[in-house]
């Protein structure tokens, strides 16, 4: 029984961390069909600021929620800007680009913040259930999971922002000759997926030893699941995280971690062979 | 047209082998070999992204396998003649299996991104696992995170204790990086592989003629996997170590940045690439003032942004010009007579 609601919260807790890790890709991905492979850098970025807003005396949720998203979000729109700007359109180019950026973030933090592991403690005690003992702070990371697909669902659907933004998605001619800027919409888009990219590294920077090169353990896994979710921004995370995060957490319970990864990992192939547009190209068709 | 390409052919080769002989005098040869496996290893993808417009975000995974599976072979059989030829078939073997799994599915694009990426991301934690006794094959232990040392390096073939090394690894090394420049160079003129390169250029087009699209990419992809394994079984023998790293997403990342920067679409691109920038990483690791992913990654950026097709055709394209203006004019004027009566048999 306590084993059961142990399991139970951590298959949770792993679906929750995905959509987390995800959610930046996705809305950068569903809305400009933009692959920012510079992802990773941006949560290393926001687990940065986020540890030097701890370490110099705010309140951690504070540096979390508030701090790391608008730091990154600004320098995601900076570098948008500068160079993501000029290559819409050319799907891999912008990979390339952006895959450039990410060795050029992971460089600058390395002179920055030398190759030396930062870390904060977390601020949730742990829970007792049983004879087991969980991480009290993978309960927050359930919370902000749900709060963040349902503020989007919410902002997607009855917001005029989100008719804007839905629009533009589906057709983005359309909508410049109804009035709206593209140019602007792509912007802004950049500016939440980055934040959106900065706070998944807030939240995750109490949980582990930050490196300079720690993004790069989360991009693969981010970037399968937005890709195998599919062109519906919130229905496409949340089948794919649901379906990753289960194979992972159940196979890491039969066998070891590694084996769960590698679990996840060869049934995205599987379901890319079978679904090679995602799984809301074929399934959950139209929906969000 | 065919006369002056070979032309040019035989005398590039020619420039190599006298590269082949002054080169060690200016650098130190250990460091030459890496760069011309380094060199191999691109062209492997400059084949496939090139001519067949196939991007492998896993190059790193043939590159490695190879290394491995020389590694293993060496240390069960004792000499390194047969695990050569099967570091080469082993990860071929496994790149035509992919390409099958891929291309008869229809994936392009980022979905094949996608699944080269997340294989080269499943070798890579699987290497890093395999710490433990049980994971040996044959007398080979793979070693987890620590990797496999001590196994058997290049010997002459037939005679296992007459090892092949410093100087001489380096001869090897380089005349194998011509023979395969000059096999590639014929592949792709071959009819095979025009059709590869239309492929490239026209998926669809080359379908509706009726050519079978699936087949040539899954070889053409094979033989890219083969020539990433022989690059890995060099780079096996001069490291004398083989490592998880050898599948990280760096690897694969830098093999892309020298295709870019030498230039996609060429031989001559990859192989200008690789050596230029392993070269830089070199004088980069001797000083520290700033770091080597810094000027890696911008000159990625800098070149997507502003020079997409590479150092090989712009450096072709100012040479053209060069000569151009330095010899005399009549070649260039006799061209435009021959227009003007070309067009003159049009208007009659």
């Amino acid at each position: 029984m306590d084993l059961t609601a142990v399991i139970i919260v951590e298959i949770l807790y792993t679906i929750a961390s995905l959509i987390i890790i995800s959610s930046g890709l996705a809305v950068i991905f569903g809305m400009m069909k933009v692959i920012n492979f510079a992802h990773g850098e941006f949560m290393m970025i926001g687990g940065y600021a986020t540890i030097i807003a701890v370490k110099s005396g705010i309140n951690i949720y504070v540096s979390i929620l508030i701090i790391a998203p608008l730091v990154v979000g600004i320098i995601g729109v900076i570098i948008e800007r500068l160079i993501i700007r000029h290559l819409y359109g050319r799907l891999v180019d912008t990979m390339l680009a952006t895959w450039g950026i990410s060795i050029v973030l992971i460089g600058l933090a390395t002179m920055i913040f030398g190759n030396t592991t930062e870390g904060i403690t977390t601020p949730i005690s742990g829970w007792q259930i049983g004879d087991y003992r969980i991480n009290g702070y993978n309960f927050f990371i359930i919370m902000i999971a749900i709060l963040i697909v349902s503020l989007g669902y919410y902002l997607l659907k009855f917001t005029k922002l989100g008719l804007i933004a839905r629009g533009a998605m589906q057709d983005p001619n359309v909508a410049s000759s109804l009035g709206y800027n593209p140019d602007r919409i792509y912007m802004t888009t950049f500016f939440i997926g980055s934040a959106f990219s900065g706070m998944a590294g807030g939240i995750l920077a109490p949980l582990v030893g930050l490196t300079p090169n720690w993004g790069t353990a989360y991009i693969a896994k981010a970037f399968i699941t937005v890709v195998v979710g599919g062109p519906s921004i919130i229905t496409g995370l949340l089948s794919s995280s649901t379906l990753f995060g289960s194979v992972n957490q159940i196979f890491s319970f039969i066998t070891t971690p590694v084996w769960g990864e590698v679990a996840l990992l060869v049934t995205a192939i599987i379901l890319l062979r079978l679904l090679p547009k995602g799984i809301t190209n074929s399934i959950f068709r139209g929906k969000l | 047209m065919q006369s002056i390409s070979q032309k040019r052919l035989v005398s590039g080769v020619i420039l190599a082998l006298l590269a082949m002989y002054i080169l060690p005098n200016f650098i130190e040869y250990s460091t030459l070999s890496l760069l011309i496996i380094y060199a191999i290893l691109a062209l492997s993808l400059g084949l496939i992204w090139g001519f067949g417009g196939i991007l492998c975000f896993g190059q790193a995974a043939f590159f490695g396998l190879g290394a491995y599976s020389y590694a293993v072979f060496a240390v069960n059989i004792g000499e390194s003649s047969i695990p050569f030829i099967l570091a080469i078939l082993t990860p071929a073997l496994f790149a035509l299996i992919l390409g099958a799994i891929m291309f008869y599915g229809k994936l392009s694009d980022v979905y094949l991104g996608v699944i080269t990426l997340v294989v080269t991301l499943i070798l890579f934690r699987f290497a890093n696992s395999t710490a433990g006794p049980e994971y040996a094959i044959g007398k080979a232990r793979l070693g987890g995170f620590n990797g496999m040392p001590n196994f058997h390096t290049l010997n002459v073939p037939g005679m296992p204790d007459v090892y092949i090394w410093d100087l001489d690894f380096y001869y090897v090394c380089f005349i194998l990086l011509i023979i395969c420049f000059i096999s590639l160079y014929f592949l792709i003129k071959s009819s095979f592989g025009r059709i590869c390169i239309a492929i490239g250029q026209n998926e669809q087009r080359i379908e509706l003629i009726g050519y079978d699209v699936r087949k040539y990419k899954t070889i053409f992809f094979g033989i890219g996997g083969g020539l990433a394994g022989l690059a890995g079984a060099l780079y096996a023998s001069w490291a004398e170590i083989v490592t998880p790293g050898l599948f990280s997403l760096s690897q694969s990342a830098e093999i892309i940045i020298w295709c870019i920067v030498g230039g996609v679409g060429t031989l001559s691109g990859p192989i200008l690439g690789a050596v230029i920038l392993g070269l830089l990483k070199y004088y980069l690791g001797q000083q520290s003032l700033v770091d080597n992913n810094l000027v890696i990654g911008s000159i990625l950026v800098l070149f997507v942004l502003f020079l997409p097709n590479g150092l090989s055709p712009a450096l072709a394209n100012l040479w053209v010009k060069i000569t151009v203006k330095t010899k005399s004019r009549r070649p260039n004027t006799r061209r435009k007579k021959v227009s003007r009566a070309v067009r003159g048999i049009h208007n009659e």
